[in-house]
């Protein structure tokens, strides 16, 4: 579409523009900007704290899991009515389960991930000098940090957060008076969402335009690296899911506050009949889970890409396969669509209906394997530099694959009924789209922290966050699959009072302790991080001589990217160690008019002229090596 | 779209994708509600049992001439005439207004006159009024949007902006005339 794009004349108007518009102060360079690349920065701090927030909530109630019969007084000191006499009370153990959940999911993992990612990259690595609506993107961040700071507000009120559990099923939801957290804290939660979800309709939009129609001559589609794929599918998802969980909450607000019935009926509350007939719980996990399983893929999609690239990058070696990578993310997202009904098999669904969700469901492990054979094959004999980026891309794979094996059991409908709602599914989600997700981030920030701040991460404190969280991730999360297994039920504020389950204590206790050692670990992150930006080594253009586009614009940021022109794309983004070439990596914007020595036929398979070329530039070198 | 568009500082046409986009979640909003009905009302064995107000048809009408109104609209400022276009522009503005009290009045009569409430223990009659309500949301945001090309016209807007205003107007307006259309033939095929 983009690819007969003229350069020299529009190019004099931009820069004149360019100067107009922005005359720099404080307020619009770190606070309204609209540069993509300040908005990206804005994205991963404030995803990066709430993702701190997220963990400490889920340091506090492993503490309740681990030690339900301890009293900690420093628990009152710290959170007084919520903590009595030092023990978390059961319903902000409840409170602490949903937030935890609504901000790793939602504001971490979908807005920290694809909110910096997409807004850093998208425009870097398709030749764009910003979003299609730098305005619109502004209001995306603006609006996510309006909803974050509604959901951690709901700390603050009398009754505490919601603590329905992050899917907000009716009737708990819709009742105020159901439990302490549907009351205010739910209301907040809902507004909360709502601003989330404006953010990342905007977000989006802006992510699918900007893709569609602002890429750098050259660029088709098939030349745009697998990060930029990912986003892009990863912001369709989004715009289709989304506005589903829209029309669920609004009914769900509708029951609520003004006593409708659309999911709630036969009520009884505290002895009283409440007037609710007729309605029907079940539509709002529908309309739910018609979000919240695209959702899942909204969180694992762009950390899929960011490992594509990052492995690719440090191997030096093409991503292997590169267009059933694209066609398996194709899949993946339209699979997701029609899965939904996995998470509500046991609702009283008809087994037949089940059955077709099963197959579903089951379907999307090809896509996946896919994926993973892919990884492993581009690592196959690869130059690999282990930087801390690439560690992690390696753990994102691996957590991919040990949490992927899972959802198969959970995809079958008649397992699932032993399965369901127990320990089983919290170490199938936490690893596969959780670590999994997380590390694939954290390989983003490692790897184009360079790009965003200038400075280079430290690699030694990196490697050391690595693999303490490696290790501990799976050791928090290994062992859950056998509480599952043993029908440990998940969200139970103290289970080891039951005496069959009491013998889970001890694992508990390892649990805990391996989450407080892999929560120690993120504070070597956080140090790296905040230190790098302000006294990190300074980077130098290339720092891990990637073919990408990002990495031709200057170290200094500009808004526009580029100086001048804005560079061409002649080749794919995986030319890595190709037989010939001086050098073990061939940037996008290098024609093969300068690679001679390293073209093959297929370079040259829409671009007869340049074949002919090709073959003659072949003839004659063959003559003239026999000549010498 | 195919020259000048990566040095098109304005990216009118990535804008303009933008208001496609968001047609499209908007849309996703209205087919998850209607799906939602068909969910509840079919899993449920509730009928609507509700003949829709006369006044529905009228104000079905009303929108879409101001469809057409809006398409001349846009013809006239495509032929430099804007006195007429402007002209047109209002009374798109004006018929948008008639059909947003016509919608109101629907409802009044739903109420008062038929007794369906939006608080039934039948919550198949509440989603005429979640149709209708979530409807005029947006019916809202458009008008304002009309508004907003109505005033630029007055100002010494250059033609490309002109246009590319009247085509974002234009997207929004006749997408709303569609989905209006399809929630009022969904009611219908749905009243007994």
């Amino acid at each position: 579409m983009s690819t007969l794009a003229v350069h020299d004349h529009g190019l004099v108007h931009h820069e004149e523009g360019h100067e107009h518009h922005h005359k720099a102060t404080f307020l619009n360079t770190y606070v309204f900007s609209q540069d993509h690349k300040m908005i990206a920065k804005q994205f991963l701090i404030t995803g990066i704290t709430m993702a701190f927030i997220g963990m400490c909530l889920s340091l506090l109630f492993r503490i309740q899991l681990a030690y339900p019969d301890k009293t900690f007084p420093l628990l009152e000191t710290l959170l007084g009515r919520f903590a009595p006499g030092g023990r978390l009370s059961p319903d902000f153990y409840m409170s602490l389960v949903t937030i935890h959940g609504t901000i790793m999911v939602f504001f971490v993992l979908t807005a920290g991930l694809s909110g910096t990612f997409a807004n850093l990259l998208i425009p870097l690595q398709v030749g764009a000098r910003d979003m299609a609506s730098p305005f619109v993107n502004m209001l995306s961040y603006w609006f996510f940090l309006a909803a974050s700071i509604i959901m951690l507000s709901s700390f603050f009120v009398q009754k505490g957060p919601a603590s329905g559990g992050w899917t907000v099923y009716p009737p708990l939801s819709a009742l105020p008076k159901a439990m302490p957290g549907s009351a205010e804290g739910m209301t907040l939660w809902l507004v909360s969402m709502v601003c989330f979800i404006g953010s990342s309709l905007m977000g989006g939009i802006n992510y699918i335009s900007t893709v569609l129609n602002m890429r750098t001559k050259g660029m088709d589609l098939w030349k745009m690296p697998l990060t930029v794929w990912a986003l892009f599918l990863t912001a369709v998802l989004g715009v289709l899911s989304f506005p589903v969980l829209v029309a669920g909450v609004v009914l769900l607000i509708f029951d609520r506050s003004f006593g409708t019935s659309f999911y709630l009926s036969d009520i009884v509350l505290n002895g009283t009949v409440q007037p609710f007939e007729g309605g029907s719980p079940i539509l709002f996990e529908h309309l739910f889970w018609f979000l919240g399983h695209p959702e899942v893929y909204i969180i694992i999609m762009p950390a899929m890409g960011i490992s594509s690239e990052v492995l690719a990058v440090n191997s030096r070696k093409p991503i292997f396969g590169y267009h059933a990578m694209v066609y398996s993310l194709i899949g993946i997202a339209v699979l997701s669509f029609i899965v939904w009904g996995h998470h509500m098999f046991v609702t009283g669904m008809n087994p037949f209906l089940g059955g077709v969700f099963m197959i579903t469901t089951l379907i999307i492990a090809v896509p996946s394997a896919v994926k993973t054979f892919n990884w492993l094959a581009t690592l196959w004999r690869g130059n690999i530099r282990f930087t801390p980026g690439m560690l992690f891309a390696i753990g994102m794979v691996s957590f991919f694959i040990s949490g992927g094996l899972t959802g198969i059991f959970l995809g079958n409908s008649a397992l699932d009924i032993t399965l369901h709602d127990t320990y089983f599914v919290v170490a199938h989600f936490h690893l596969v789209m959780g670590s999994a997700a997380i590390f694939g981030m954290l390989a983003g920030v490692y790897h184009w922290f360079p790009k965003m701040f200038r400075r280079m991460m430290d690699e030694r404190l990196g490697y050391l966050h690595f693999w303490i969280t490696f290790i501990g991730a799976y050791l928090v999360f290994f062992p859950m699959h056998f509480m599952g297994l043993d029908g440990v039920p998940r969200r139970y504020y103290a289970f080891t009072e039951f005496p069959s389950m009491a013998r889970w204590l001890s694992v508990n206790v390892f649990i805990t302790w391996a989450a407080f050692m892999t929560g120690a670990a993120q504070i070597a992150f956080i140090v790296n991080f905040i230190y790098s930006i302000f006294w990190g080594k300074k980077t130098i253009q290339n720092p891990w001589q990637s073919n990408t586009l990002e990495w031709t614009a200057p170290i200094e940021h500009h808004h526009g990217n580029w100086i001048g022109e804005i560079p061409t794309v002649y080749r794919w983004p995986y030319d890595y160690s190709k037989p010939g070439a001086d050098e073990d990596f061939i940037p996008q914007t290098v024609p093969f008019s300068q690679t001679m020595s390293s073209n093959l036929p297929h370079d040259f398979e829409d671009n007869p002229e340049g074949l002919e070329e090709y073959n003659k530039w072949t003839v004659t070198n063959k003559a003239n090596e026999q000549v010498k | 779209m195919a020259t000048g568009q990566q040095e098109d500082r304005l990216n009118l046409g990535a804008k303009k994708f933008n208001m496609w986009i968001f047609i499209f979640t908007s849309f996703m909003f209205f087919a998850a509600l209607s799906s939602g009905f068909i969910v509840y009302s079919g899993g449920k064995g509730h009928g609507l049992n509700v003949i829709m107000p006369q006044v529905f048809m009228y104000s079905t009408a009303v929108l879409f001439i101001s469809s057409i109104t809006l398409i001349l609209a846009s013809r006239a400022a495509k032929r430099l005439q804007f006195d007429n276009q402007r002209r047109l522009l209002w009374i798109t503005l004006l018929l948008g207004i008639t059909f947003l009290i016509l919608q109101l009045y629907g409802l009044y009569v739903l109420a008062i006159k038929m007794g369906v409430y939006f608080v039934d223990p039948n919550a198949s009659r509440s989603f005429i009024y979640v149709f209708c309500g979530m409807h005029l949301l947006h019916i809202i945001a458009a008008l304002i949007v009309v508004a907003s090309t109505i005033r630029s016209t007055y100002k010494n807007t250059p033609q490309v902006k002109n246009l590319y205003r009247m085509e974002m107007t234009s997207i929004f307006w006749h997408f709303l005339d569609i989905i209006w259309i399809y929630l009022y033939v969904f009611l219908l095929l749905n009243q007994y």
